[in-house]
């Protein structure tokens, strides 16, 4: 999931400016599930904006901002509203798919993206995946080295373990010794033994397209 | 060939030392500690902005070193240069007749002094010392591109940290080290040769085959002795060696006297040494004086060693 915090209300209210009115989009994905661009957070959102003096006229919460052909009716619904600006609250990728959808209409985010992770109890959120492009999880017992260790170390850890605890944070493991653990619990400490090949950064340079259609997209 | 890997190959006790660039651009001091310590250590490894605290650079210190006639081992991390920043400076120190190389990780840029720092680590140690080696097997650049007048022959080491729990994954990066090019490496500092044995077995029980040197880091009181337990990874002096420097500053100040507990700190780590060597532990030692460089030359002479 796309973990998102809400910026500062004020950061919000100094995007929108002198504008007067403002359409409010949210996002029944991730940002619902992080209490960000649920239709609660909206509402809320709504109710600030009119407190500034902002007439709110249109509020909605898509299915997926990030949906470019899913979010086009709603996004044309909000254009024919004509509102001066929207603030969108999902994540970055949601406000870029929004502004795609609603040019000539400045769009502006609630919310600030900060990582791919795993929910581990309400409101608590995890930092999980890099997004690398070359999973290694399989050799390291499902813990992700790329992530959980702060320099992304792919051979083992550094010196500056503490008690098992990270120099870079002391409340976080080390990731190379809870690897070594679970290695160990699987049976497969093997797999430590072998120093990955270096992978490069050719195939990572951003941004990035997928396309499995085998046509131009 | 450098000077370390000879005394090395040839069997001799090697000894290196270790000075840092100033957070300035007046190396005097450090040229003044470089020229006392030439004729005591085969050679000086230069930190790379150790502890992530911003220095003039390694490659920097390291040129003017071998200019002064002082044996450079340039330190490289990974920490604040991608793999073509890394083997340019390697390159460049080459061209200066630099050509012995210590590949570390790097501490991260928020335990430093500059903690806005973009964190680089485009390659770790293990991926230092490969690229190193692979430019010499290959004489070609990290993207395979020949390199002008082929590339030049390093001696190339890695450090170990022996006080680590669990021991198996230091172990293990030895070897990574080792099979990726390192074939001499610098432990972190030692304190109790019971421990640093139980080490070297585990090492030799791997089958990892490089030359160790032992790391020294001579004491200066009780207080840094206590630092160091609490904020150094793989630091651990016993409390005895603590309550002889904390009885060594009381003695001073009855006496109206300092400067004891260096002294003591001194004397134990040359004893330490002198042990490291009489009793064939390892292949060398690595003094870390840190800052007291000055104080090297002394503390070999009272463990008799001489290169």
């Amino acid at each position: 999931m796309i973990i998102t915090q809400k910026k500062p209300l004020e950061e919000v209210l100094a995007m929108v400016g002198d504008a007067k009115t403002v359409a409010v989009i949210g996002c029944g994905l991730c940002a619902s599930t992080c209490q960000t661009g649920g239709a609660p957070e909206v509402e809320a959102m709504k109710k600030t904006l009119e407190e500034a003096g902002k007439t709110v006229v249109v509020t909605d919460v898509a299915d997926a901002c990030c949906m470019k052909l899913g979010v086009r009716a709603k996004c044309k619904a909000i254009s024919a509203a004509a509102p001066e600006c929207i603030v969108c609250m999902s994540c970055g990728d949601g406000v870029q798919t929004i502004a795609k959808n609603c040019t000539g209409i400045p769009v502006y985010p609630a919310n600030n993206t900060m990582f791919l992770g795993e929910v581990a109890r309400v409101g608590i959120w995890e930092e999980a995946c890099k997004m690398c492009g070359d999973c290694v999880l399989g050799t390291t017992g499902g813990i992700c080295p790329i992530t959980q260790c702060a320099k992304s170390l792919v051979n083992g850890p550094c010196g500056g373990q503490k008690n098992g605890k990270c120099e870079v944070n002391p409340e976080n493991d080390c990731a190379w010794i809870q690897i070594y653990k679970r290695l160990e619990q699987l049976g497969q400490l093997d797999k430590l033994s072998m120093t990955r090949p270096d992978k490069g950064y050719e195939k990572v340079a951003y941004p990035r397209t997928i396309n499995q259609r085998g046509k131009k997209a | 060939m450098s000077i370390l890997q000879e005394a090395l190959e040839t069997g001799k006790f090697g000894v290196t030392a270790e000075m840092a660039p100033p957070k300035g651009y007046d190396f005097t001091e450090q040229l003044e500690a470089g020229k006392l310590l030439a004729p005591k250590v085969h050679a000086v490894n230069v930190t790379d902005m150790q502890s992530a605290s911003l220095k003039a650079s390694s490659l920097g210190l390291c040129i003017a070193l071998k200019a002064a006639g002082v044996e450079p081992i340039l330190q490289m991390t990974g920490r604040d240069r991608n793999r073509m920043a890394i083997m340019a400076d390697v390159l460049s120190a080459a061209s200066f007749g630099i050509d012995s190389v210590l590949a570390l990780t790097g501490d991260h840029p928020v335990v430093g002094d500059c903690k806005d720092t973009k964190p680089v680590y485009d390659l770790d140690s293990v991926g230092i010392l490969n690229m190193l080696s692979r430019m010499e097997q290959t004489n070609c650049d990290c993207g395979g591109n020949e390199i002008a007048g082929g590339a030049p022959k390093l001696y190339k080491g890695a450090s170990v940290t022996p006080v680590y729990e669990p021991i198996f994954l230091q172990i293990n990066k030895l070897r990574q080290k080792v099979e990726a090019g390192a074939a001499f490496v610098q432990t972190q500092g030692i304190f109790d040769l019971d421990a640093f044995k139980r080490f070297l077995e585990q090492v030799d029980a791997a089958g990892i085959k490089t030359h160790v040197m032992a790391g020294i880091i001579p004491l200066k009181s009780a207080g840094m002795a206590r630092y160091m337990n609490e904020n150094v990874p793989g630091i651990a002096v016993p409390q005895e060696m603590i309550d002889r420097l904390a009885a060594a500053a009381e003695e001073g100040k009855a006496k109206g006297v300092k400067g004891l507990p260096m002294k003591l700190g001194m004397e134990m780590a040359a004893e330490m040494i002198a042990k490291i060597k009489d009793e064939h532990l390892c292949d060398g030692v690595h003094i870390m004086a840190i800052g007291a460089e000055k104080n090297v030359p002394t503390i070999l002479d009272l463990a008799g060693i001489t290169i």
